[in-house]
């Protein structure tokens, strides 16, 4: 990789304090919720509400890279829509570097879109087929203005250096390239602005396996060198294992677990965390591991289960769990958990 | 972050150079023509359409009289060396007129497609785009447009305003519309969600980017293969219209007129309404297979 270019661009945020470790809070997410409206019938009157995102509330620290785990449908996209703006949420609070996000003008919000961007999990459908990677990769200069002629193709070819592709591949169209090579196409237009928060949505999930850990393995050099923090979705806990510094778990629209990798997966706390690791193969023969096997389907968020959502699955529930919704709460320093038998 | 698997960073590139990037970049354009040549029949229909607007564009180097030239005593003759397809029942050269309809069948058919498609894409972007109050309002005047008969709408209005061939032209345009609004609405609702254009929206490119940069490019396919099917379809209504008397007026010759010259003396003078018919025919079809070879053509599922 290309040490001077990092150089030149890693300036301006060296400058700015990212190596006060992890106390810092680079972004505040608190009760967040999304409803999206269900219509039906004749005048398509509102007919329910789907909670895509019902209440949740965490803080991401500078440079961390965090996992978001749970099940398809539990409202991870829609979470990290919302922290971006791409939808508006219901209600709730998200400060980036103490800022309102949701209360932000169009104009401030424009500023904010440097400081925070998104890679899709669809290698295909995340780039426009119309345009060739050099105005993908480049569209950022142009919308902000910050690069033009000469200079703009210059950092485009910068960029696909640091993703690992070739410059001469910013005159060709996304069709012509594999789903490892689109997704680094991908990579390098969220870092054309240099923001300093990017979610990652399930960004490898649609790649072959062998694949994958390249990606992995360059969003990992990317955030040591331009000094990233990650929020990083996936739908199972194996991906995130290795790269998160914490992660926490949705259930339904609602975070349940939420503390640091290496409390997470060696003592869950939750009855759904537990679950899901036991589903994960261990390499280890010797190591015996009890496997819980989650009972029926995953209730429909139009109407989730009343108290615990996760009570009609769990095999601890109480009459208190169906009746009374449980706490987010913290039940060690930096370990959360929604559950009213944990302590 | 710690490390994700045993690889090295410097190996991340090793596969690269393989089966795409040894191609010759390829622009978009030189391949839809690529794939739009491969269809024997669609290449036809442009040659024949090519050929007709030349006729179109030099009709009075081509015609071999006037159009308006009567010649009484030579009434209702049949083809023959001097009039190539025959006289029609005040003597006029029908060749001559067959060659100057021309111009108005085929212009008709591109202003009146052009209007409906302008106004078809405008309304349905916008629905499609912002949805909510403003795609409840389009679609429904374009509901109400929609139930409207269209050929019985037509003469209505035709009847009332001017009848000139812009008025036709417009007319036409104005009535066939509501189709192509609905189809480009659904392009864009499915494209507004698609994630490249969440993409540019985090970027922070403004609606007008949006649209126009990102959703129209994609969304255009389907609207050049239904606008080149109305061309045809255009040219069929205004041929109907000429037919019905209410087209373009006498002397000035188009298809649909000489046809309903014809009607009258369609025993003893089959050839006045042939040979229009026959152009008519063979125009409109032509139309067809350019618009079912672009739809293979831009198809980007279809691969090669
Ligand atoms: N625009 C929308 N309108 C209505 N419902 C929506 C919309 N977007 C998402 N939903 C619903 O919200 C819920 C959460 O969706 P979301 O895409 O956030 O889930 P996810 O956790 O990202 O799932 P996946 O792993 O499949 O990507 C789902 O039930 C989904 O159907
Ligand atoms: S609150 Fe009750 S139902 Fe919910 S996870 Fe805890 S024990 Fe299970
Ligand atoms: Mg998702």
């Amino acid at each position: 990789m290309d040490k001077t270019w990092n150089n030149s661009l890693n300036h301006a945020s060296t400058n700015n304090g990212l190596d006060t470790g992890n106390d810092d809070v680079l972004l505040e997410v608190r009760n967040l919720k999304k409803y999206f409206p269900l219509r039906g019938g004749v005048f398509s009157r509102v007919q329910g509400w789907i909670k895509a995102v019902d209440d949740v509330s965490f803080d991401v620290y500078r440079g961390e890279t965090l996992g978001l785990v749970g099940e398809s449908g539990c409202g991870k996209t829609t979470t990290g829509k919302c922290i971006l703006r791409l939808e508006q949420p219901t209600s709730g609070s998200v400060l980036f570097e103490g800022k309102d996000v949701l209360s932000m003008t169009s104009e401030e919000l424009r500023t904010l879109r440097r400081e925070m961007q998104i890679i899709f999990q669809d290698p295909y459908g995340s780039l426009n087929p119309r345009m060739t990677v050099g105005d993908i990769v480049g569209e950022a200069f142009v919308i902000h203005g910050t690069a033009s002629g000469h200079e703009r193709a210059r950092r485009v070819e910068e960029l696909l250096k640091v993703v690992g592709l070739s410059p001469y591949h910013a005159r060709r169209y996304p069709h012509e390239f594999s789903g490892g090579q689109r997704q680094r196409i991908g990579i390098a237009r969220a870092l054309a602005l240099r923001p300093k928060l990017i979610i990652c949505d399930e960004p490898v999930s649609a790649l072959d396996v062998s694949i994958q850990s390249q990606i992995l393995n360059l969003l990992n050099e990317l955030q040591d060198d331009f000094q990233l923090t990650y929020i990083f979705i996936a739908h199972d806990l194996s991906v995130v294992q290795h790269i998160s510094d914490r992660v926490g778990v949705m259930y339904l629209g609602r975070l349940v677990e939420l503390t640091d990798s290496e409390t997470l997966y060696s003592s869950p706390k939750h009855p759904y965390t537990q679950a899901l690791l036991s589903a994960i193969p261990v390499p280890d023969p010797d190591h015996k591991k009890k496997r819980i096997v989650l009972e029926g389907d995953v209730p429909s968020s139009l109407e989730p289960p009343s108290g615990c959502s996760f009570h009609t699955r769990c095999s601890y529930c109480q009459d208190i769990c169906r009746e009374v919704r449980p706490e987010w709460r913290e039940i060690e320093e930096g370990h959360f958990i929604a559950c009213h038998l944990a302590e | 972050m710690a490390a994700v698997s045993n690889q090295a960073p410097g190996q991340l590139d090793q596969n690269f150079g393989g089966d795409a990037l040894t191609l010759k970049p390829e622009s978009y354009m030189s391949m839809v023509w690529r794939r739009f040549r491969r269809h024997k029949l669609a290449m036809a229909g442009l040659c024949f359409l090519l050929l007709m607007y030349l006729v179109a564009v030099f009709a009075p180097y081509i015609a071999t009289q006037s159009y308006r030239h009567t010649d009484p005593p030579n009434r209702l003759q049949a083809p023959s060396q001097e009039h190539w397809m025959g006289t029609d029942n005040i003597g006029r050269d029908l060749f001559s007129r067959v060659i100057w309809g021309s111009r108005i069948s085929l212009s008709v058919g591109f202003v009146a497609a052009g209007v409906a498609v302008l106004l078809g894409t405008v309304i349905g972007a916008l629905a499609g785009y912002f949805g909510g109050a403003i795609d409840n309002i389009l679609m429904r005047f374009t509901e109400i447009v929609m139930s409207f008969p269209t050929f019985f709408l037509l003469i209505t209005i035709v009847s009332i305003v001017e009848r000139s061939i812009f008025n036709i032209m417009l007319v036409i345009g104005l009535t066939s519309w509501p189709g192509l609004a609905r189809m480009v609405r659904g392009q864009f609702l499915s494209l507004r969600e698609q994630e490249f254009v969440l993409a540019a929206r985090a970027l922070g490119a403004s609606n007008a980017r949006i649209i126009f940069r990102h959703i129209l490019p994609n969304a255009m396919a389907p609207v050049i293969v239904s606008a080149t099917l109305r061309i045809g379809g255009a040219i069929l209504t205004e041929s109907g219209l000429s037919f019905l008397g209410l087209g373009v007026q006498e002397p000035f010759p188009s298809w649909g007129n000489i046809i309903n010259t014809g009607r009258t003396f369609l025993r003893q003078a089959p050839w006045i309404t042939a040979f229009p018919g026959i152009f008519i025919f063979l125009t409109v079809l032509s139309f067809n297979y350019v618009g079912d070879g672009l739809r293979d053509a831009l198809d980007p599922r279809l691969k090669d």
